[in-house]
């Protein structure tokens, strides 16, 4: 045998993995599968075990350069090869740059006849053919419980099993054994008694019309891996597998704002808007503008020249497009510059855990800055509540640590509780903002108010929330002694204040005026008054002094007469 | 049919049963199924026959060509229908009844 005998020269050494490359499983298996080991993958028809036995050596030989033999014997080397173009794997190109083997091994009862002793010695021989033609390093059977059907003699057939595991041990391929599942058991011929290295259970089930698929790591020696149900799924780039324990609360923060793209929203919002990388819930009743404040959100994104990733459960992109041009919003051109990425389909279209990969997927492929899901609340047609909620979980954890923020859009439904969310994650975002209508004097206006906002000084008013040609405005809602006050009913308020205040303003004019004139004539008769007195001063002195003037006259005619006497 | 060929009687190469059997190296249960396989031939053939011995260890491309598995195995290409045995050939009644290559009357 030309091929090298792998022993583990270090006992210690941490048992070495040969990487699958399938998004999700080798988190979960911590690195892959055993590597020069045996691994049955087992489950119902169609859930996926030839998938990924096929996954495991196309992109064993794309991406690690390990080229893999796959030994068939259930669909021929064309049928797989068309079951696999579909999902851009070909096949027969890896096979003419001799990075795959396909061998095809038919084995039909009707045309066999068994006399006396045997053995499979022909299947080693083609394989280790195929093995050295290669130099190959993975191996997958599939399945090869048809054998069983084929061969009569069930204690030759285990022998040869067990030899072909040694073998296959032996020469440190790791190999890849899909194996229908069996009543009771793993697989229905206990072939995991002879391998028991890793076991890896897939299950497809129904649940109310949607199908989930699941996997189960029941297995793995020597390794520590998930022991969850994981689901995955397999579609048009292949299969991946999610890791939902994953939950993780050790995401990086940011201290950086960005704008929400309404001005006065970020003025609510210490006039800068959110954190980057939080979660935002748009919530509100039916008509309440949340898919224009959500656009307006992505339009700010793509303005700044970062990406957005629009998710849409409702209404196509066209739709919205066109609902934003009345607004002044222009999404069709972040499309076509490729910043904004809008993609919209129906939330009964599969189970929760195909949305929450294809949200995945996306985020992976637009690598956004922003993503909007709108709404969240139509999630819960195509599953439960308690799914939902955490889907959302695990998404928000992985979009917070990639540095996304986030905008959940939900719908409160009539009569339901206003503030609060039907998948119950009012809680686990950052920033709340709720959107509702006030119906007065026949009409409905809208208003919105910011309900919570971690780590800021947010505004506690609530706004009317009116749309214009360009964009939407908050105006402050009427807040006074009429109540609070919208719509027309807030102009009408304000206009009466206005008259009103005019009037007192005009009022107060007038009495002023009344003053000022009764002051002035107060002065006037002031000043009369003053120039009587001064008038009765002078008169008073100018009668003293021609009183004193007459004494002394009176004094000398006197004196002069006593002089005329005297004297003669 | 380029491996070496241990054509067996003497009857021509237009032969009316054409036998192919594969073995893998000199076991004893490849070496079994032949002397097991002309014993049976020379004992109740009743039309000319050919028998080829392939060893796949020298050839092994050739059991991925005609899909053998078990070792040995026993091919009756002519007369069609294809018919495979596998075994050491033990058993001539099965042998015989597996290749139909007795007479009608015989079972």
């Amino acid at each position: 045998m030309a091929k090298k005998i792998n022993r583990r020269s270090h006992p210690l050494t941490p048992l070495p993995k040969a990487p699958t490359g399938i998004p999700g499983l080798d988190e979960i298996t911590g690195g892959g599968l055993p590597q020069g080991r045996t691994t049955i993958v087992c489950g119902g028809p169609g859930c996926g075990k030839t998938m990924l036995g096929i996954e495991f050596l196309v992109r064993g030989a794309l991406e690690f350069n390990e080229p893999g033999v796959l030994m068939a014997f259930e669909e021929t080397p064309e049928d797989i090869a068309r079951n696999v173009a579909s999902l851009g794997f070909d096949i027969e190109d890896l096979a003419a740059k001799k990075k795959l083997f396909l061998d095809y091994i038919s084995v039909e009862p009707s045309e066999i006849e068994e006399t006396g002793e045997y053995d499979l010695e022909a299947l080693f021989i083609r394989l280790e053919n195929a093995v050295e033609t290669i130099g190959a390093k993975r191996v997958m059977f599939d399945t090869v419980e048809a054998l069983f059907t084929g061969f009569a003699n069930p204690a030759i057939l285990r022998a040869e099993f067990r030899r072909l595991f040694r073998w296959l041990k032996d020469r440190g391929l790791t190999t890849v054994l899909t194996a229908e599942r069996g009543e009771g058991t793993l697989t229905r011929q206990g072939l995991e008694e002879y391998v028991s290295d890793c076991v890896i259970l897939l299950d497809h089930r129904i649940k109310d019309q949607i199908s989930a698929r699941r996997m189960r790591i029941v297995k793995y020696r020597g390794t520590k891996h998930g022991a969850d149900e994981y689901p995955f799924l397999i579609d048009e780039r292949g299969m991946s597998v999610l890791p939902i324990t994953a939950l993780q609360l050790q995401h990086g923060v940011s201290e950086e704002r960005v704008s929400s793209g309404v001005p006065d929203l970020d003025e609510m919002l210490e006039g800068q808007g959110y954190f980057r990388g939080s979660t935002v819930l748009l919530s509100g009743t039916a008509g309440s503008g949340k898919t224009t404040l959500a656009a307006s959100f992505a339009d700010a994104t793509c303005r700044r020249g970062e990406r957005c990733l629009y998710i849409d459960f409702e209404e196509s992109p066209k739709q919205v497009a066109r609902n934003m041009k009345s607004v002044g919003i222009d999404l069709e051109a972040w499309s076509k510059k490729g910043l904004l990425v809008h993609e919209a389909w129906r939330p009964t279209q599969f189970g929760i855990e195909m949305h929450l990969l294809r949200i995945h997927k996306l985020i992976e492929e637009v690598k956004p800055q922003a993503v909007i899901l709108d709404p969240i609340t139509n999630l819960i047609s195509s599953s439960s509540e308690k799914e939902v909620y955490s889907m959302l979980l695990r998404l928000m954890d992985t979009l917070k640590s990639s540095g996304i923020t986030t905008v959940f859009v939900s719908l409160t439904s009539g009569g339901a509780t206003l503030e609060g969310t039907k998948v119950g994650i009012s809680s686990l975002t950052d920033t709340w903002i709720l959107l509702r209508d006030i119906e007065l004097n026949g009409e409905r206006n809208r208003c919105l108010y910011v309900l919570k906002s971690r780590g800021m000084a947010h505004s506690n008013q609530l706004r009317e929330f009116v749309m214009t040609d360009d964009g939407v405005q908050l105006v402050p809602a009427y807040t006074g002694a009429g109540g609070v006050l919208t719509g027309s009913s807030r102009v009408a308020q304000e206009a009466k204040e206005k008259a009103d205040l005019l009037l007192r303003q005009q009022d107060a004019q007038n009495k002023q005026q009344q003053f000022n004139r009764k002051r002035l004539a107060l002065q006037a008769q002031l000043e009369a008054l003053q120039a009587e007195l001064s008038d009765l001063d002078r008169e008073a002195t100018e009668t003293g002094l021609e009183e004193r003037q007459r004494m002394a006259e009176l004094i000398l005619d006197r004196e002069r007469m006593a002089e005329s006497r005297g004297s003669k | 049919m380029p491996p070496k060929s241990k054509s067996k009687p003497a009857k021509s190469s237009r032969a009316a049963i054409d036998l192919r059997l594969y073995v893998a190296g000199q076991t004893p249960k490849s070496l079994a199924a032949i002397s097991n396989l002309k014993k049976i031939c020379d004992e109740h053939a009743q039309a000319a026959y050919h028998i080829e011995v392939i060893d796949l260890i020298k050839n092994p491309a050739l059991a991925r060509d005609h899909q053998i598995v078990a070792i040995p195995t026993l091919v009756r290409s002519l007369p069609v229908p294809i018919r495979k045995i596998i075994g050491d050939l033990s058993d001539t009644e099965r042998v015989l009844v597996g290749l139909q290559i007795v007479g009608a009357g015989k079972s």
